[in-house]
């Protein structure tokens, strides 16, 4: 028999949803954003008519750890997805969720992008948030790993009463390779979820949030100890006194170097990154000389093995951020270089000056995008010393070279909320124009238009309505009037939410950039002397989308 | 250690032009040859035009999903600029198949003489080829440019799979509508 039938190469996110169908997840929410995309848009493939599964787009990372909270509560297996800029949002929600503890078992996963390559405004590392949240974080670092990973995050979850969190990054994630399929467990109806009231559990008010503090911080030595047994922490290699510690696709790197620069030394792969297995750590360090730590982005690991050398192993020798790089992500021929200079062996040299081109993302040309419209109205409507306000989604394109549109660009939602703080500072004397999208004006906008609505600011805000969340992938949004579980929704019109949120009618116009671009430079003019706040949705369909319905 | 060693493949172009197909397509044959397959792709902002490098090792046992520096023994370049953001991965064996097609870049342009005197530095295996040009004249697609490329280093022995290795894949993973263009465009001379 074949032995590769049982096995396929995945993506490390499509190993996610293998894994944790395998674990029998019955409930997922997810919000896009690459790298964590295909773990929804997986899901939502197979959750359509399915009724032992149920999947939402929710509308941004908090509401999606909210809804995963709830049916936790309830008693469902259920997974979260999100990229890192992602937990930010969910935090408020996810910290308490920790203090309660789950009752289904429940896995956070977390996609972060090491060099951004994927992802404006920050090299953000989420395993920061293993301290701040105490949540138990796995990483691993391939897409066998990541199956396997996701079924241990929902065995600890339902052994600890804990949420776990699995920590990828863009190499793990976006890294096709053999994966043993596995067996799928048959599930059961959703039909038999009932909330049982559990208002000590369930209600994280003082006196007793105390409390629930110490329950967790007993929880967490209890899951060390189990992390200290665990086999995803795991020691390979020959006996040497120069050893390495590795966690995530650094332990691939590593691996790689050494088999370059034929070396046979100990490792000690770190699958747990939270609670650290630190008896392991201790008695992995205490033999070696010198000790080199292998971990992408901030030297969590490594601030943590100074502490326990000292207890053990003071003269160890450590090597980490002091030889390799703390920005961007590592790449294997930079551990060559590293164990090279550490074992005395000759590093290949690379010559490294050649001439290199970049292209820049621009907007799609076939089919032709509507922002390529929307960003000539603007250019002749708007007089010279507007100041730019951007956001995150396709538009964004346009703060490239040679455009270079924008004068600030943050996180979702923020171009309307510091385009008010610039306009109240300014009082008047300049003006602010500022680009959303439908899927961030949905995400986190309308809290900030409303703000600035309240506290009165004169902002231009021009909502790029291209009836999807286009960058990620092409996922639905409450503007759309679908979903996947009930196909044909309500339709949520902006203009209505706008108004809504008190920006007076003759202050908001609906028009189509493409269609009526004439219009589109009127109504810009028209409203950019106004002094208070005014809205153009610009709705006019993603062309790719246009092309699909066809 | 005395496993073979790897065979690394490298791809670049512009998002947009089929990266991620070209990688399903190969990884899809070395897997069904048996082999140990490890990619490496992206996906998002960096698919809208901006220049992408993808990469696929296949062998005994592959660890990284990265090509390391200097380890690449077939590039691909789907743009012709990007092929020197290949050189990173190049060394004096290494096969460059450039696809004579360009789009423009902002800042600094290289026209073909200057990218081929910047490649030949390195190595003496790079071939320019017209691939967007013959799909389009004789398929009437240019899409399938780097199907025709996967063709081409197949028919040169510059790529250690098996053409039936690469129609099995094909049809693996692609709609019906374009497993029969790109296994034409595999034969195109
Ligand atoms: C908190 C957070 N979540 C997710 C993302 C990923 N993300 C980047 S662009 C984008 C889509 C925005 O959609 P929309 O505003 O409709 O713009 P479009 O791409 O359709 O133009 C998302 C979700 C992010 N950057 N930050």
């Amino acid at each position: 028999m074949n032995e590769n039938l049982q096995k396929a190469i995945l993506l490390g996110n499509e190993a996610i949803v293998q894994g944790a169908l395998q674990a029998g997840v019955q409930f997922v929410a997810t919000y896009p954003g690459t790298p964590a995309s295909e773990i929804g848009n997986e899901f939502a493939k197979i959750a359509k008519n399915n009724n032992q599964l149920y999947f939402e787009f929710s509308t941004n990372e908090k509401l999606a750890i909210e809804a995963v909270i709830g049916a936790s509560f309830s008693g469902l297996r259920c997974l979260c997805a999100m990229k890192n800029f992602g937990v930010n949002v969910a935090s408020d929600s996810l910290l308490p969720f920790l203090y309660t503890g789950s009752k289904g078992p429940t896995v956070l996963v977390v996609a972060d992008d090491p060099s951004c390559h994927s992802s404006a405004q920050s090299e953000e590392n989420s395993r920061g948030f293993a301290q701040l949240a105490h949540i138990p974080v796995l990483e691993p670092s391939d897409s066998q790993e990541c199956s396997d990973f996701i079924k241990l995050g929902f065995e600890i979850s339902e052994k600890f009463s804990l949420p776990v969190m699995v920590r990828l990054t863009t190499r793990v994630a976006h890294q096709r390779a053999v994966v043993d399929l596995g067996k799928l467990t048959p599930g059961s109806d959703l039909g038999a979820a009932k909330f049982v009231s559990n208002k000590h559990q369930f209600v994280t008010m003082p006196p007793r949030v105390l409390e629930m503090h110490q329950e967790l911080l007993d929880k967490i030595e209890k899951i060390k100890e189990y992390a200290e047994k665990s086999q995803v922490n795991q020691l390979s290699g020959a006996n040497n006194k120069i050893g390495i510690i590795a966690s995530g696709v650094g332990y691939l790197h590593v691996k790689e170097a050494m088999e370059n620069l034929q070396l046979d030394l100990p490792i000690l792969k770190l699958g747990f990154f939270y609670p650290l297995a630190e008896e392991k750590i201790k008695n992995f360090i205490k033999p070696l000389k010198k000790v080199l730590i292998v971990e992408e982005l901030d030297p969590y690991l490594e601030r943590e093995i100074k502490c326990l050398a000292k207890e053990v192993n003071p003269r160890l020798e450590i090597f980490g951020k002091n030889i390799l790089p703390e920005v961007g992500e590592l790449k294997p021929e930079q551990i060559v270089i590293a164990l090279a200079g550490i074992t005395g062996k000759k590093a290949p040299v690379a010559p490294t000056n050649f001439k290199t081109i970049k292209h820049s993302p621009r907007f799609c040309t076939t089919p032709m995008c509507p922002y390529w419209r929307v960003f000539a109205a603007i250019k002749k409507a708007a007089p010279e010393g507007t100041i730019f306000g951007g956001d995150i989604g396709c538009y964004m394109i346009a703060g490239f070279s040679p455009m270079q549109v924008y004068d600030y660009m943050f996180c979702m939602g923020s171009s309307i909320g510091i385009g008010h703080g610039i306009a109240k500072a300014v009082a008047g004397k300049q003006k602010v124009i500022t680009l959303m999208g439908d899927g961030t004006f949905f995400h986190s906008g309308m809290p900030a238009l409303l703000n600035a609505v309240y506290n009165q600011s004169n902002i231009l805000a021009i909502i790029v309505d291209n009836r999807i969340t286009a960058m990620t992938g092409h996922q639905l949004n409450p503007g759309m009037g679908e979903n996947i579980e009930s196909g044909t929704v309500p339709e949520v019109k902006i203009e209505q939410i706008v108004a809504s949120l008190g920006v007076k009618t003759e202050n908001l116009k609906v028009i189509d950039p493409v269609d009526d671009f004439d219009g589109f430079v009127t109504t810009i003019q028209e409203f950019y002397p106004k002094n208070e706040i005014s809205v153009i949705v610009a709705r006019r369909m993603c062309a790719l989308l246009e092309k699909r319905k066809k | 250690m005395n496993k073979t060693k790897n065979f690394n493949i490298v791809i670049l172009g512009v998002g947009g032009q089929g990266l991620m197909t070209l990688l399903r397509v190969l990884s899809e044959a070395a897997f069904n040859a048996g082999l140990d397959v490890k990619t490496s792709e992206l996906h998002g902002l960096s698919q809208r035009g901006g220049s992408v490098s993808v990469y696929i090792r296949f062998g005994d046992k592959v660890w990284s999903p990265l090509v390391p520096q200097g380890q690449a023994d077939l590039i691909i370049a789907l743009e012709q600029q990007e092929a020197l953001n290949g050189l990173y991965f190049a060394n004096k064996e290494t096969v460059f198949l450039v696809n004579q097609y360009e789009t423009p870049t902002m800042a600094q342009t290289a026209n073909q003489v200057e990218i081929e005197i910047e490649l030949r530095k390195v190595t003496e295996k790079v071939n320019f080829l017209a691939a967007s040009e013959i799909c389009q004249k004789e398929l009437a697609n240019e899409v399938v440019s780097g199907t025709y490329l996967l063709g081409y280093a197949l028919n040169n022995g510059y790529l250690p799979l098996k053409k039936e290795n690469i129609i099995e894949a094909i049809k693996k993973t692609m709609s019906e509508k374009y497993q029969e263009l790109n296994i034409k465009a595999l034969d195109l001379k």
